[in-house]
């Protein structure tokens, strides 16, 4: 390794044999004590009618001690927010403030019972109606169902809304239209909806094609689906005409919002003429990712689509007091109870915490942070697309890959070693070795300038050693995984005899 | 409070390297008749201490079932919650990282996702399983979509007896695909047999049950697989998983598919959400299971290590051929189920059933001591079961909150065709004789 390459690993190095829980502790090992039962115990088996378990599970015998470092010792081989940059491009990995954590373990919060009476939930709903309302503000579309539990539940939910909306008006449709550049969660909902996909190309800017859109439009179009900003991490110049060609066959437009922490303040999707949108709070406002959820994905809508969002929706009744209020031709629940509650309430206090202007503020740095990285970069690596951009843009590694052979994924890798999250790659599929990054507005300059500096140093190691790039990583806890085995030997549980 | 440490000077530096005059200009993209050109109405921003202040006062104003005594459950149950299970949860590094798409720098996440996997197996006796979904009611749904993909057939018929919103939910998703939903009547607080009977032909891709179902009651499941597997329809079953120390699991009944809710596997109710959905499938079907699956494979050194497998199967990969379009799942929850099941064990899971069976028992019978209530049914149950109020079940239910009791759940709120006096009790391990007891000589006292 050369000299630049020994950084402090990204991770603490494991401690100890590597061991699974079930292999940890022994039979007398116990975390766990049952106070004694109050009541008589009658008999299990007979009380169960006759279904009682004949065959233990095999869980775990372990300690409090040995699961306080079992798990102590995952975490030291995970990397999280708090780890390092993590500028994973359309994923917004934001500090998550530690007051939303404490504050949705409040027992006011935690403690509720869905089904509780609303005389006994008002702080509850009062939240749910303040976030909704807030949320209504920053996208510019008033009406907002809180349910969908992410962002892919989101999309699902809006183009239920937009089937029932057409079906009402006697007007089934076919086809959503996507761009190329779309998440892949975009067509995966479409067919959910029982809907066929027809993918446009973009232009050459890598906005919307005008063009192609009006040609892939006609009365069986029920919707365009759009990330805007783009996945790119640019702003469609043309989407007043985007929205307005849809809106011309009778279709209806969404945005997928996933990218909203570039435009907080700015501009509305709502005002661009966007019938729905979702909002990933896990990305904008802050929640954290927990390892891959939970997050929350409330759908926004125009007037026009509110009688169709999934009830019940929390409100406040003319009296002051806030109820339950299921719309009038409303599609159905999404999910059972009241949404992702405990990520609302982080929200929340986000919002509380910001403000307008400090949301606003929060967009505009996020925006800075992304021009000032895309400056310092460009020159080692290829910009498909050289505009200003937003929150995120996206670098091709296609030079390092031609030039010496090292790809995309081995600069991600590379990455690891001067402890740093890689960027998004591969995605989006119409940019070649795609590296797409997004530094948000909670880095400091001397992260993105850290960052930066390992970017280039790695570009420079690429024309150096390009050996060197393909075994990276060197200092993280494991190494590159045998991927291919895990698919053709597939060990997807833990079983005694191994 | 702001979360950004970037100071105006270095903005201004910032502005200069990318060649912008001011923040306005790097939206120049955005087209002017689209600027927002008036501040956000949303209140200025607070101080911690502020925020805190508001957030504590908002707490205040609910009665949370956890300062009452509750006996309300219906898919969402106060157990206790090991205090390691939060200690684990608060750790950053799990918390603040993202979905493991580098396993490298994601041990830690992928490793409990395979044991959370072993754990579902192990309690529900299914195959394979997955790193969790939304919820109970998502994950009866992806089933049933999943059960239309393998047998090629597109209705699935669902018991009246599984939770009305699980029922909507399906209803909801189904609306919006090919996807006919078929439900069968329930008769003595358990599906009827006859008319499951009368529901089942060929073009039937499943049949849904849950057991313990809403009303609390045990189902036959295995005369129900037997229907379901002539007809050539796989089995799905939700199961309470905190139960399935207790319970036979739906493997040995022959189910196909089995999820659930897993809420009580050491999850707050937080009003309802975030629990998490477990989903459990034999290995045949494991290509058309929806979700994230982590795998154990070795790195180039050979060491143990995990990783996001079969992937082929996601919408990162397929698009519109993904067997769903699940990305964000609920992997925090999971992690709080596989620390709460560690904590637990097998004597401590079977104790914490054995005690919700048992309480529950007792207060059925105080309750029907108390004179108010009929027995609708006699079907065997576990932690719940149904009662017919000879009043009004939201009257009784509003009276006991003025009394320090969440007594239950009006089955009317949830089902607007039940009978204004079917009202859902549940016990967990948490209650007390006393409490019981108690709850019955306020009901005679009304
Ligand atoms: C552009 C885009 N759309 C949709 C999604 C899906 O969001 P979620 O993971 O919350 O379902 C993502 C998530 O990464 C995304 O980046």
């Amino acid at each position: 390794m050369t000299e630049e390459l020994a950084q402090t690993p990204s991770t603490a190095p494991a401690r100890g044999p590597r061991k699974l829980i079930f292999e940890t502790g022994s039979p007398e090992s116990r975390c766990f004590e049952a106070p004694a039962l109050d009541v008589p115990a009658g008999s299990l088996d007979d009380m169960l009618g006759g279904a009682g378990r004949t065959r233990a599970p095999r869980l775990p015998h372990v300690s409090e001690t040995e699961i306080a470092r079992h798990y102590t010792h995952l975490a030291s081989m995970n990397f999280g927010v708090d780890s390092g940059s993590y500028p994973l491009g359309s994923c917004t990995m934001k500090y998550n403030p530690r007051l939303n954590e404490d504050a949705c373990r409040l027992e006011g919060f935690a403690g509720m019972h869905p089904y509780q009476p609303p005389a006994t939930a008002q702080g509850a709903l009062e939240l749910m109606v303040g976030l909704a309302r807030t949320l209504g503000e920053i996208s510019g579309l008033r009406a907002v169902t809180l349910q969908p539990a992410a962002g892919a539940h989101g999309e699902l939910t809006a183009l239920m809304v937009f089937r029932a909306y057409h079906v009402a008006n006697g007007d089934a449709r076919k086809r959503v239209v996507i761009p190329d550049a779309a998440h892949g969660t975009n067509p995966a909902t479409v067919a959910m909806c029982g809907y066929e996909v027809t993918t446009i190309a973009s232009d050459a800017n890598g906005g919307v094609d005008l063009d192609a859109l009006r040609a892939a439009l006609d009365t069986d179009v029920a919707a365009l689906m759009l990330t805007n900003p783009n996945t790119l991490g640019l702003f469609d110049p043309n989407i007043v005409e985007v929205c307005a060609a849809v809106h011309e066959v009778g279709a209806l437009a969404y945005c997928d919002g996933a990218n909203l922490n570039a435009i907080m303040g700015v501009t509305r999707p709502g005002d661009m003429g966007f019938d729905a949108m979702h909002i990933n709070l896990h990305k904008t406002f802050a929640t954290p990712h927990g390892g891959g959820g939970p997050g929350a994905g409330p759908v926004c809508v125009t007037e026009a689509l509110a009688p169709f969002l999934p009830g019940p929706l929390p409100v406040r009744e003319a009296t002051g007091a806030f109820a339950w209020m299921t719309p009038e031709h409303s599609i159905g629940r999404v999910k059972a109870f009241a949404g992702n509650f405990g990520v609302l309430v982080r929200a929340y206090a986000y919002v509380l915490a910001l403000g307008g202007d400090g949301l606003k503020a929060a967009s505009e740095q996020a925006v800075l942070s992304a021009n000032y990285l895309k400056e310092k970069l460009k020159g080692a690596y290829d910009l498909p697309y050289d505009r200003t951009c937003m929150h995120e843009f996206v670098l091709s590694g296609a030079r390092q890959r031609k030039a010496n052979g090292v790809r995309t994924l081995d600069i991600a890798k590379r990455l690891l070693d001067h402890g740093i999250h890689p960027p998004t790659i591969y995605f989006p599929l119409i940019v070649d070795e795609a590296i797409m990054i997004e530094p948000t507005e909670t880095d400091s300059l001397e992260d993105l300038d850290r960052f930066a500096a390992a970017m280039l140093a790695i570009a420079r190691e690429a024309a150096a050693d390009p050996e060197l790039m393909h075994g990276a990583p060197y200092t993280t806890p494991v190494r590159r995984l045998d991927e291919a085995r895990a698919v053709k030997q597939p060990d997807l549980r833990w079983r005694p005899t191994q | 409070m702001r979360f950004t440490s970037i100071s105006c000077e270095q903005r201004e530096a910032m502005l200069r390297t990318v060649g912008c005059a001011d923040m306005d200009a790097l939206f120049d993209s955005v087209p002017a008749a689209v600027r927002l050109s008036r501040p956000l109405d949303v209140p200025d921003g607070l101080t911690e201490f502020e925020a805190d202040s508001r957030l504590r006062a908002l707490a205040r104003a609910n009665a949370p079932a956890t300062s009452l005594v509750s006996f309300a459950g219906a898919g969402c149950y106060d157990h206790h919650i090991p205090s390691i299970v939060d200690h684990v949860l608060r750790k950053p590094e799990f918390f603040t990282a993202y979905t493991p798409y580098q396993p490298e720098v994601s041990q830690g996440t992928l490793q409990n996702i395979y044991e959370f996997q072993t754990m579902i197996c192990e309690l529900t006796g299914m195959d394979v399983a997955n790193a969790s979904m939304y919820d109970g009611a998502t994950a009866l749904t992806e089933a049933a979509l999943m059960a239309a993909r393998v047998t090629k057939r597109h209705t699935v018929v669902v018991s009246a007896a599984v939770h009305p919103e699980w029922r909507q939910v399906l209803r909801t998703y189904a609306d919006a695909s090919v996807l006919e939903v078929r439900e069968v009547a329930s008769a003595g607080g358990v599906t009827d047999g006859a008319a499951l009977a009368a529901a089942l032909d060929d073009s039937v891709a499943a049949v849904l049950i849950a057991s313990p179902n809403f009303f609390g009651a045990l189902e036959d499941l295995g005369a129900i697989a037997e229907a379901a597997h002539a007809a050539g329809a796989l089995f799905v079953v939700a199961a309470n998983p905190v139960l399935l120390g207790v319970l036979e699991p739906p493997s040995a009944f022959g189910a196909d598919i089995v999820v659930g809710e897993g809420q009580m596997l050491g999850n707050a109710m937080s009003f309802g959400g975030p629990g998490l959905g477990f989903f459990g499938a034999r290995e045949a079907h494991l290509r058309q299971m929806p979700g994230r699956i982590v795998g154990r494979t070795v790195d180039v050194d050979g060491s143990m290590a995990f990783v996001l497998t079969m992937q082929t199967r996601e919408q990162h990969i397929r698009r519109e051929k993904a067997t769903s379009n699940i990305c964000s799942n609920h992997a925090l929850n999971a992690l709080a189920a596989t620390v709460y099941l560690s904590a637990l064990g097998v004597a401590g899971l079977e104790s914490v059933g054995r005690s919700c069976v048992a309480k529950a028992h007792y207060l059925r019978a105080a309750l029907l001591s108390t004179g108010r209530f009929a027995s609708p049914w006699e079907s065997a149950f576990a932690n719940e079961f149904a009662l017919s109020f000879d009043g009004d079940a939201v009257a009784l239910r509003d009276a006991l909150v003025e009394r320090g009791f969440l007594a239950g759940v009006p089955v009317r709120e949830l089902d607007p065709c039940a009978p204004a006096g079917l009202m859902l009790f549940a016990a967990t391990e948490k209650r007390t004789k006393a409490e019981m007891d108690a709850l019955a000589d306020e009901v005679t006292s009304l």
